[in-house]
């Protein structure tokens, strides 16, 4: 295993003294040895399969006709694809309002429970995480049934109001609905980031505050969302990974609004329909690796502002 | 919950390229082909007789048994029965073994419309090849015709789904609505019950691939047609735009529930009455026996409508099992199909489980026929399902890429279906998809 992985990354760390490399050869050798079993690893489940990607997606295969080098073809064809850009633009909608929402509700709930006024905080905590802990699968059905404005919770209320009101599947809510369950599932999650980052700030900060006599409001803007920062931050760059890869519940309500709901509702249903519905791998590779790039060029413009005001 | 949603769904299905094939494998050659080992029906009883190990995929509830009754009628044959999920999680499991060269079962269970899509890639055993063709007098000509694609036999039907009218009685003697024999009919008995009560549907239709295009063929139309890689779509067709005039009445004037086929709430509607008929294959009465238990005693059968008073149906779901070419023993696969889809013994397990034969011998068998079923209020339901496989139309094709063609049916018709518009823009924009996809995929697709 040793002797295919090239002494590459060991060059990288001490490349500049070359002299010294040359003289340090045999035990940078050596330690390769003890990186090898993490690189291995690595190469497999990490490099490998963009790799794979990058291969597919400069290809195309047809049922009819064989394999066939395309270059660039499939990324401009994808680029020219009003079904991906629906799709994009779909999530990308969903990332600006439920993101936010979802992160101002866990934000608030941390608060409180952190702020030890609330009596049983322990079992709001808990139960607030709760969702979290329900498979995803289970969640969408769950409210698939809430949802059902023929059977389900919506229906009654409907019956109730004696007026169609409540149509969680029509055109226009689906993505409201979509929103709720993504929030419901992912609020104690969040939260718990939050919460946990507000427990290791130093309790002297709160005392030095109170005796300079800093009010609960002023403690949290001067004290907590300051100390806040670094986790919104990673709780943003999360979200936006999870809206771009949103799967689950638009696929899993599918079956109840299945002319609502299309292949292509979002990037990763249209990859995953593209693959094992329509067999077009490379087209499905393409979309993955651009989203990939989107996702993460969109992640390090968060990180690198969200750092960057933390230096001032 | 899903599962249980999708356990009983065969209704895409249907026949395939019936004028092609039927001739060119009446002068079929034996044993040509190397890579699949080739045979005759004498090297079927040797390897039955020196056994080995097979694989089946199936999801029919009446695999395990027939599995059973196999082994012990050849104990040194060793079948291992794998359920790989019901119909397209199946395919799309069986297309990633054959793309990946290995991991494909030895027999496996495929709906006659999925047929094309793995004969074309030269994915399953042409059976001629094992004098299989020889069984043809046995099996009804349309579900014969949907295993022959492209001059080959690529598979043994199982089951076959005429279609046929399934209706709540009890619903339409309570309305006073007679029993429709014409689509014109159907419509008005559509209205006169939504009318009588606006919970009651006639039918319940979200938008359904294989309803549609089983509806499409029994009213004449016949939008794909297959020639080789040459392919045409064309949705234009009278026959088409016949079923398209009567179900867009339907759809705009909001006559059907929109109730997902096979959801809970479905059986529940079957079950109540505000689903009050079914156009569906005659594999229905079990599937009704089983889910809709509560309403037994409410439900008859008759003769599909029609549009001018000539009798004629479709084909309605329904499939059968092939030989896939990675088998390591395709003579042995090939003895076990054989057997599994001709032997009476397995026949009589398939009949037991409810299941709508494909043979002829049990399609005129008087005892099937005459037989009186408890759950139809004592009707010989046999007597009009086997009447409609005897009057299915000839010279239907589905698509060499049906199962991602019906897979993006809700993208295209479905809105038409949602926004309750004219189903023919539905359809112009599937075809323009189809003919992308075919020409991407390297077919030569016209309209």
């Amino acid at each position: 295993m040793t002797t295919t992985s090239p002494p590459a990354p060991a060059a990288v760390v001490t490349a500049p003294p070359s002299r010294r490399a040359r003289v340090r050869g045999r035990s940078e050798w050596k330690g390769l040895a003890f990186v090898a079993p993490f690189l291995v690893v690595f190469l497999l489940v990490f490099i490998a399969p963009v790799a794979y990607s990058v291969y597919l997606s400069l290809f195309r295969e047809q049922l009819i006709g064989g394999n066939a080098f395309v270059g660039a073809e499939n990324y401009l064809e994808l680029f020219a694809d009003p079904q991906f850009w629906e799709g994009f633009g779909r999530v990308t909608l969903f990332l600006l309002i439920q993101v936010p929402i979802m992160l101002g509700l866990a934000l608030v709930a941390a608060l409180a429970i952190d702020s030890a006024r609330l009596h049983a905080s322990g079992f709001f905590r808990i139960v607030i995480f709760l969702p979290y802990a329900v498979p995803a699968v289970v969640a969408v059905l769950m409210w698939g049934f809430i949802y059902g404005d023929n059977f389900g919770l919506a229906a009654n209320i409907n019956d109730w109001l004696g007026s169609e009101v409540i149509t969680p599947f029509a055109r226009n809510w689906i993505l409201v609905s979509i929103g709720n369950i993504v929030t419901w599932e992912f609020v104690g999650y969040n939260m718990l980031i939050f919460y946990s980052a507000l427990r290791v700030i130093p309790t002297d900060l709160y005392e030095a505050a109170e005796l300079d006599g800093a009010g609960p409001m002023r403690v949290i803007t001067g004290i907590k969302l300051p100390a806040l920062r670094g986790a919104i931050v990673i709780a943003t760059i999360f979200s936006i990974i999870g809206s771009f890869q949103l799967f689950n519940e638009p696929n899993i309500l599918r079956t109840l609004a299945p002319n609502i709901i299309t292949t292509y509702f979002t990037p990763n249903m249209y990859a995953y329909n593209l693959s094992f519905a329509g067999q077009q791998y490379n087209a499905s590779a393409t979309v993955a690796i651009v989203m990939g790039v989107i996702t993460a060029v969109i992640a390090y413009v968060v990180q690198l502002r969200g750092s960057r005001k933390e230096e001032r | 919950m899903t599962i249980a949603r999708t356990a009983f769904r065969r209704t895409l299905a249907v026949a395939a390229t019936a004028a092609l094939a039927v001739g060119a494998l009446a002068a079929c050659s034996t044993g040509a082909d190397t890579t699949s080992g080739g045979g005759s029906a004498s090297d079927l009883d040797a390897a039955l007789e020196a056994g080995g190990k097979l694989t089946y995929w199936s999801w029919t509830p009446s695999a395990e048994a027939q599995v059973a009754a196999f082994e012990e009628a050849y104990p040194n044959v060793d079948v291992e029965l794998v359920n790989a999920g019901t119909n397209t999680e199946e395919y799309t499991k069986l297309q990633n073994a054959i793309k990946a060269g290995s991991g494909a079962p030895d027999v496996v269970q495929i709906e006659y419309y999925a047929m094309p899509q793995f004969a074309l890639a030269d994915s399953l055993v042409d059976l001629s090849e094992y004098g299989l063709d020889e069984l043809e007098d046995q099996y009804s000509a349309s579900t014969w015709g949907s295993v022959n694609v492209d001059g080959k036999l690529v598979g043994l039907p199982q089951d076959s789904g005429p279609m046929a009218l399934f209706y709540n009685k009890s619903v339409f003697d309570q309305y006073g609505i007679a029993v429709p024999t014409t689509w014109d009919e159907y419509v008005a008995a559509a209205r006169q019950l939504h009318t009588a009560d606006p919970t009651k549907y006639i039918t319940s239709d979200t938008g359904d691939a294989g309803f549609a295009t089983s509806m499409i063929w029994q009213a004449g139309g016949r939008p794909f047609a297959i020639d080789g890689t040459d392919v045409t779509v064309n949705f234009q067709d009278e026959g088409t735009e016949q079923w398209t005039g009567v179900w867009n009445q339907l759809i705009q004037e909001d006559l059907v529930a929109t109730t997902p086929g096979w959801s809970d709430e479905w059986f529940k509607g079957l079950a109540d009455g505000s689903i009050a008929t079914l156009p569906i294959g005659a594999w229905m009465p079990g599937v009704l026996e089983s889910s809709v238990a509560d309403a037994s005693g409410d439900w008859r059968v008759a003769p599909m409508p029609t549009y001018d008073g000539t009798p004629v149906t479709s084909e309605n779901g329904g499939g059968g099992q092939s030989v896939v070419k990675q088998s390591k023993n395709p003579a042995l696969a090939a003895a076990f199909l054989r057997w599994l889809n001709s032997d009476p013994a397995s026949i009589e397990v398939f009949l037991e489980s409810g299941g709508f034969p494909s043979t002829t011998a049990n399609l005129d068998d008087p005892e099937f026929v005459n037989q009186e079923s408890e759950y139809f209020g004592g009707q010989k339901i046999n007597e009009v399902l086997t009447q409609a496989s005897k009057d299915v139309a000839p010279g239907w094709s589905y698509l060499p890429y049906q199962v991602y063609a019906n897979s993006i049916f809700g993208d295209t018709v479905g809105q038409s279906y949602a926004n309750k518009t004219d189903l023919n823009e539905g359809l112009a924009d599937w075809q323009s998809q189809l003919v992308d996809y075919g020409n991407e995929q390297g077919f030569t697709v016209g309209e």
